[in-house]
């Protein structure tokens, strides 16, 4: 597994707006089961980031190569349009941090869940249920919410239905936007720990991006620091944490705890 | 000779604190020292001398300025000052285990499962991680009705057993051990005395500080006094 290659191979990645970088000149590698925590203050182009690593946003310099399923290598600005799509229906998953955002606010739970299944060729619709069924209880849903629509769900419950809509199609890569900012300590607590053990179990690669340092240390290997658009640090997330050595992790650190 | 488990060299250590205007501190200078198979190595020296510096280095929790921390692991030999965050994190899941001064509490997670987890990271079935996870709480005399709730809620004593628990639960090469026996009762340090030797026996490299001299007269063949390597202290900048 050491010497397996990396799923994403990231170079001298750059995305202007106009003539301001929002981020620039990262380099960085993400291997299959990895998570990486990006984090830095808002401003600090760690969502312009995500953005451009999962092709929503363009590059304006740099590649990034991905590792596809079925062993070959793509430079992912170099794919289709339907290419892309097909690895969002397939491979790659993206949790928002407002869950209205990621969700069909309108659509039962169980519909939330079951279309990413269709979408792939499910046409059985007892097994789609059951699998919806089976996710809902996986993210501590009570299925007999399954055909109640999200728009009646608390936050803490979207938040964890957005996830199942993004599992179940057992996704290689995901990517997380502040999945757990605007919640209640205790159902942020209750989040990461789901996304902990779900991202064990699955073996899920994921790049999370989070202002939140007691995030990035619960659940992720590996910590990108990002100030001013470019990455200012990066380690393994025990060690940027408890032996921050640029000054700014040090001043992102040190006010994490006074707080 | 064998070759040791452990072997520092020449490792030098200095915090810079950017927040004070860039003092830096130099703690450590030309660190030396091995630790072999079946051999407990205690730290000594007086509080601030970087005794838990040298743990965490060791573990690849803190940087290093420069020298080398070699550690024999049953794949091969990996130098942490040097390694990769990859390279250190499979470090720690092939050769060696750290038990820290206090649990960092996962929330929600019971205490029975955070002791099993190093287990069922390394392929253990869950139930026989559990199980002896089970065997492990009990010697160290946490109460069966505990085992399911998480440990956030337990007293410092309790806590730091059920990190013991979690730190002792594999066979790795090289185990830290920061304090183990803060905060335990006489009963409780002598079961974690046993819980060493027991290591020890089965050829485990130990490197640990221990506070009490009782314990550390038990379990250390020897101990490396990390005062003769310190730094001279260099004024700010």
């Amino acid at each position: 597994m050491n010497d397996a290659p990396p799923l994403l191979e990231v170079r001298g990645v750059g995305h202007a707006y106009g003539d301001r970088y929002g981020c620039r000149d990262v380099d960085l590698d993400l291997w299959p089961g990895e998570v990486l925590a990006v984090v830095g203050e808002s401003g600090s182009g760690k969502t312009t980031l995500l953005g451009a690593l999962s092709q929503r946003l363009s590059l304006t310099d740099g590649s990034v190569r991905y590792h596809l399923a079925d062993g070959t290598v793509v430079d992912l600005a170099e794919l289709s349009e339907a290419a892309v799509r097909r690895l969002w229906r397939t491979e790659w998953g993206f949790v928002y941090q407002n869950p209205a955002d990621g969700l069909r606010m309108h659509v039962s739970a169980g519909g939330n869940v079951g279309e990413p299944l269709m979408a792939i060729g499910w046409r059985h619709y007892g097994r789609v249920r059951a699998a919806a069924a089976e996710w809902l209880e996986r993210v501590e849903i009570p299925v007999d919410r399954i055909d109640d629509a999200p728009v009646t769900f608390s936050s803490g419950m979207r938040q964890r239905l957005q996830i199942a809509r993004n599992l179940v199609v057992s996704p290689r890569l995901v990517f997380m936007d502040e999945p757990t900012s605007g919640l209640d300590v205790s159902v942020q607590a209750r989040l990461l720990d789901l996304i902990r053990s779900l991202v064990t179990d699955l073996g899920l690669a994921v790049i999370i991006v989070t202002h939140d340092l007691g995030v990035a240390r619960l659940i992720s290997h590996r910590t990108v620091v990002m100030k001013d658009g470019q990455v200012i640090e990066s380690g393994l997330t025990d060690r940027v944490l408890d032996d921050p050595q640029a000054a700014y992790t040090q001043l992102l650190v040190s006010s994490i705890l006074q707080g | 000779m064998n070759q040791p488990v452990l072997a520092v060299s020449g490792v030098d250590k200095t915090f810079t604190m950017h927040l004070q205007g860039g003092q830096r501190l130099p703690v450590l200078h030309e660190l030396a020292f091995e630790v072999h198979a079946g051999e407990c190595v205690a730290l000594g020296g007086a509080s601030g001398a970087g005794k838990s510096s040298v743990l965490k280095m060791v573990f690849g929790n803190y940087a290093v300025d420069r020298g080398s921390i070699v550690v024999h692991g049953p794949s091969g030999a990996i130098d942490v000052a040097a390694a990769s965050p990859r390279e250190v994190l499979a470090a720690r899941r092939a050769a060696m285990g750290y038990v820290s001064q206090f649990l960092h509490c996962v929330p929600r997670v019971a205490a029975q499962q955070i002791v099993a987890e190093p287990l069922i990271e390394r392929g253990v079935a869950a139930a026989e991680a559990r199980e002896r996870a089970a065997a492990l709480l009990t010697r160290l005399a946490i109460p069966e009705r505990l085992w399911s709730l998480p440990p956030a809620t337990f007293s410092g004593g309790e806590q730091q057993r059920v990190n013991i628990a979690r730190g002792f639960i594999t066979e790795l090469p090289l185990l830290l051990l920061d304090e183990p026996t803060a905060s335990l009762d006489a009963r409780n340090r002598d079961v974690v005395t046993g819980l060493i030797r027991e290591k020890l026996a089965r050829g485990t490299a130990i490197l640990g500080i221990f506070h009490d001299a009782a314990v550390r007269g038990v379990v250390a063949d020897r101990v490396v006094d990390v005062e003769l390597f310190a730094a001279a202290t260099v004024a700010a900048a």
